[in-house]
């Protein structure tokens, strides 16, 4: 087993309420999950189970109220200003929305030197660097000085991606990265991530509603349900042969690309949720 | 199986280079109007700064033989009331009331900018604080606060300036307050946030480039209006007499009005077109900045139906059925062709040559990517093209009758009658200030020409049969109280409220969960079946083609590739394009398998567990 790098311990997550003394709503209850050097972990869950705030917790983006985020052992739910920017190093995020992720009135360029003029790496190191960023995503070496808006849905995630990789970070948290693109250019970004993660070992936190993208990329896979993590292991385990009566409702509801094996699996779901509702 | 060849990546082919790309600055320039007022403002600025060398007398040395003296070579526009010199008092004029309405500006630019970023930006108690202040600024009367001023620290054009400039400061603060908690919930400024960048970078690189156009531009409206107020304090003589300004200058010659009308020409026409061009100026300068946005969203929307011209139309695959078809011919879309006017005065066509036959009681995918034209050509059969698309050949034969060519009228009796639809996003199709019971009575009454009494008896039951397990409760909620599935069902219980012979389904499943998507599409199944409705459904998911369709056809950059009965195209899709979309699917791929490290090849599963 390779070093643990993210060790996420019985975290709850609540947003403050609306209003003098309103109830908080809490996004997660108390879950845990790690992830390793080189691994991918998946995050399945539908609309509103948390999968995106454990993502932003991670990130410190969102309020962690109870339990800790260690990362290399350090606890980082509550880092400070400072201790952030020095873990921007560490941890990057590839957020869905390919066009209200990048700056529209930055050239691309721009955008992937941001990262490494704040740590002030010199001009010529950081353009060296660019053009082998743009060489890992496959994006044309003469991409630079355009603007975002110039670039397809999939070649601005490339981007992102790209973003994400300039200060070399030993964990992604991919925040459905492929939710928003066309069928075979998601197949090609996925492939992107994998090819990715086997060069450089970097560990992936990948969340996404879809269990075909997350079994396709993820090394372990957790469901989440009503902000809690219900099933945790293997992916092709959790995602072929799911153990909890909701991952097994989310598996036969996702319809399959060939009538045939679509009517079997209807009437699965059929009898599944009979079942279940006995 | 997702093909490892990445060579020839299709995606990477990058567009031509964006002309729109010229600076603000520069396409103002192309504007005579922006052009002219800006020639007038430098040269009124150039005046102020070297009216000492400009300036033929002292401005406010009096002459005691030159009082009301008409304009002579040695006064050119004539001597005031006071025997001062006309065109020296105009000159400096300039200087001094420019000088004033700049002291307002800046001082209400550096209050309102700043405290908008910082109360915007970091929220909590800086916004209570800040929006306290200012609401407070906002609710004094600026005349009394500026007379009582004068009253207390005696005429000053400075000192009013300044306060002035702070009363005036709300008028930036609402712009960049606005604007900025607008950007700072953008993803890319969480993206800044995690690559490590300060909040003072954060708000110097992408929070204040969202701000500048718009400052600049209230600049320009804020600098009028303190000019206007300045002269029109200085007009009710409440100014500092020592200090000659355009306002000062109307105030003298308002009372000599009736002997020397002259003098009262020059500072009002200094003033007037001072205020005038300042206002041009921000009208074109917020013109062009609407103009830069507008042909943005006007590529994004030609370029969701991205077809293109050259495209050499190939021959369209057809499987053969596998018995006589049966049920009659419900539409008949024969040779469709749907264009939009493109900038160079052509048209770009979306739609060529689309052909599709639905019959009773059968449901018809058509399946593609964005931009391959299928909700274009959806849209067409229901005659509801965006502004600007128009059918542009072939024919929509449904009941007898050709909908390309029917009148609008006739149209809206039998879309909602024998034609419904329904649509991707549940939430923004039903009006949020109605309850769901009024939006599904209303088209029934209309449509069927029932009583309320019986058409609120016919929602219910509707309600009750799309599933809603309290339909009572449901026909009373408003469409914020219910989920995005409930109100998809509505949708449907709307839709086939008016025993529809066709509907048209426009990605009905794509914004659902998809354990909700499972349920919707069991619905849609059952109803298709009890009312042998004949349905065109839009998708991009093959699975939702695999559940519900009994025919498919296969749309790419406008048309159709590949199509006939579902389970050949899925057993043998034979056009590449088809065999490319469905080799993308993931469901056949293997799956990623547990993490291997040299060293371990046991299956990592340390804290793999089910709950």
């Amino acid at each position: 087993m390779s070093e643990l790098l993210l060790d996420v311990q019985n975290v709850t997550v609540e947003y403050p309420g609306h209003g003098f003394r309103g109830n908080p709503f809490r996004a997660l209850h108390s879950v845990s999950v790690d992830v390793h050097r080189g691994e991918c972990v998946g995050l399945v869950g539908e609309s509103g189970s948390g999968k995106t705030t454990l993502g932003r917790a991670v990130l410190g983006l969102a309020p962690v109220t109870d339990g800790q985020v260690l990362f290399r052992g350090e606890d980082i739910a509550h880092a400070s200003r400072t201790d952030r920017r020095r873990l921007a190093s560490d941890i990057q995020v590839v957020f869905q929305d390919p066009y209200t992720s990048l700056n529209p009135s930055l050239t691309v360029e721009q955008i992937l030197s941001e990262p490494l003029d704040v740590r002030k790496v010199p001009r010529s190191e950081s353009s060296k660097r660019i053009k082998d960023l743009f060489d890992m995503v496959r994006l044309p070496a003469d991409a630079g000085n355009r603007l975002p808006r110039e670039f397809s849905g999939g070649q601005r995630q490339r981007i992102a991606i790209a973003r994400a990789l300039a200060l070399q970070p030993a964990l992604i948290v991919c925040d459905e990265p492929v939710s928003a693109l066309d069928l075979s250019t998601q197949a090609r970004v996925l492939e992107l991530f994998k090819d990715i993660q086997e060069q450089t070992q970097v560990a992936y936190l990948f969340v996404s509603h879809d269990l075909e993208v997350v079994r396709h990329i993820s090394h372990r896979v957790a469901v989440m349900y009503r902000g809690e993590i219900v099933e945790f292991g293997d992916g092709d385990q959790v995602t072929s042969r799911p153990q909890h009566p909701y991952t097994q409702r989310l598996f036969f509801a996702a319809p399959v690309a060939d009538p045939k094996a679509q009517a079997r699996r209807r009437e699965e779901r059929r009898q599944l949720l009979a079942a279940q509702n006995a | 199986m997702i093909s490892p060849a990445h060579t020839t990546d299709p995606e990477i082919v990058v567009a031509p280079r964006d002309a729109s790309k010229v600076s603000l600055f520069r396409r103002v320039l192309r504007n005579p109007l922006a052009v002219a007022s800006m020639g007038f403002l430098a040269i009124a600025v150039i005046t102020a700064l070297f009216a000492h060398f400009l300036a033929p007398h002292d401005p406010n040395t009096a002459v005691i033989q030159n009082v009301l003296a008409p304009p002579n070579s040695e006064n050119l526009l004539g001597a005031d009331g006071a025997g001062r010199d006309v065109l020296s008092r105009l000159i400096f004029g300039a200087q001094f009331s420019l000088a004033g309405a700049l002291v307002a500006l800046l001082t209400s630019m550096i209050i309102g900018v700043s405290g908008g970023l910082l109360a915007g930006y970091f929220g909590k108690w800086i916004d209570t604080a800040w929006t306290w202040v200012i609401s407070l600024m906002m609710a004094l009367p600026t005349i009394i606060v500026l007379l009582a001023a004068r009253a207390v620290v005696g005429p000053s054009l400075w000192l009013s300036m300044l306060i002035f400039g702070v009363m005036l400061s709300p008028a930036f603060f609402r712009l960049v307050y606005a604007s900025v908690t607008a950007v700072r919930n953008e993803l890319y400024v969480d993206a800044a946030r995690v690559s490590g960048l300060g909040d003072g970078r954060i708000i110097a690189v992408h929070i204040l480039s969202v701000v500048r156009a718009p400052i600049v531009i209230q600049s320009a409206i804020v600098g009028g209006i303190a000019l206007a107020v300045q002269s029109g304090l200085e007009f009710l003589g409440l100014g500092d007499i020592n200090v000659p300004t355009w306002g000062s200058m109307l105030s003298d010659g308002f009372t000599n009005l009736y002997t020397s009308p002259m003098l009262i020409l020059w500072p009002a026409l200094a003033i007037g077109l001072t205020l005038i061009s300042l206002t041009l100026l921000a009208n074109s300068l917020r013109d062009e900045l609407e103009r830069s946005n507008a042909p943005r969203k006007q590529r994004r929307k030609a370029k969701a139906p991205a077809a293109t011209e050259a495209e050499a139309p190939s021959e369209i695959i057809r499987h053969e059925e596998s018995g006589a078809p049966d049920g009659e011919v419900v539409l008949e879309v024969t040779n469709l062709s749907v264009g939009y006017p493109s900038p160079d005065g052509g048209l770009k066509k979306v739609v060529h040559d689309v052909s599709l036959t639905v019959r009773r009681g059968e449901v018809h995918g058509l399946v593609g990517e964005s931009g391959s034209g299928k909700t274009q050509t959806a849209w067409s059969i229901l005659r509801l093209l965006p502004e600007g698309g128009k059918i542009v050949g072939g024919s929509i034969h449904f009941q007898g009758r050709d909908l390309a060519k029917v009148s609008e009228r006739d149209m809206q009796k039998i879309r909602g009658r024998s034609i419904a639809y329904i649509p991707q996003e549940p939430m923004s199709n039903l009006d949020p200030s109605f309850t769901i019971g009024s939006q599904l009575v209303e088209p029934m009454q209309i449509q069927l020409g029932i009583s309320a009494k019986e058409a609120k008896e016919r929602a219910l039951s509707l309600l009750a049969r799309v599933g809603i397990p309290h339909p009572e409760r449901t026909f009373a909620a408003y469409p914020h109280e219910v989920s995005g599935g409930m109100a998809q069902r509505v949708l449907i219980a709307g839709a086939i409220s008016c025993n529809p012979d066709l509907l048209i389904a426009d990605e009905p499943t794509t914004a659902l969960d998809v354990t909700v998507q499972a349920e919707v599409l069991d619905l849609l199944r059952d109803l298709q079946k009890e009312f042998r409705m004949a349905v065109v459904l839009v998708t991009h998911n093959f699975g939702v083609v695999a559940d519900l369709c009994d025919r498919v056809s296969v749309m790419r950059l406008g048309r159709i590739v590949e199509t006939g009965p579902t389970e050949p195209i899925f057993e043998s899709p034979r056009h590449p394009y088809t065999q490319e979309l469905l080799g993308a699917i993931l469901s056949e791929a293997e799956p990623r398998g547990p993490l291997v490290t040299a060293g371990n090849s046991a299956s990592p599963s340390p804290k793999g567990a089910v709950r």
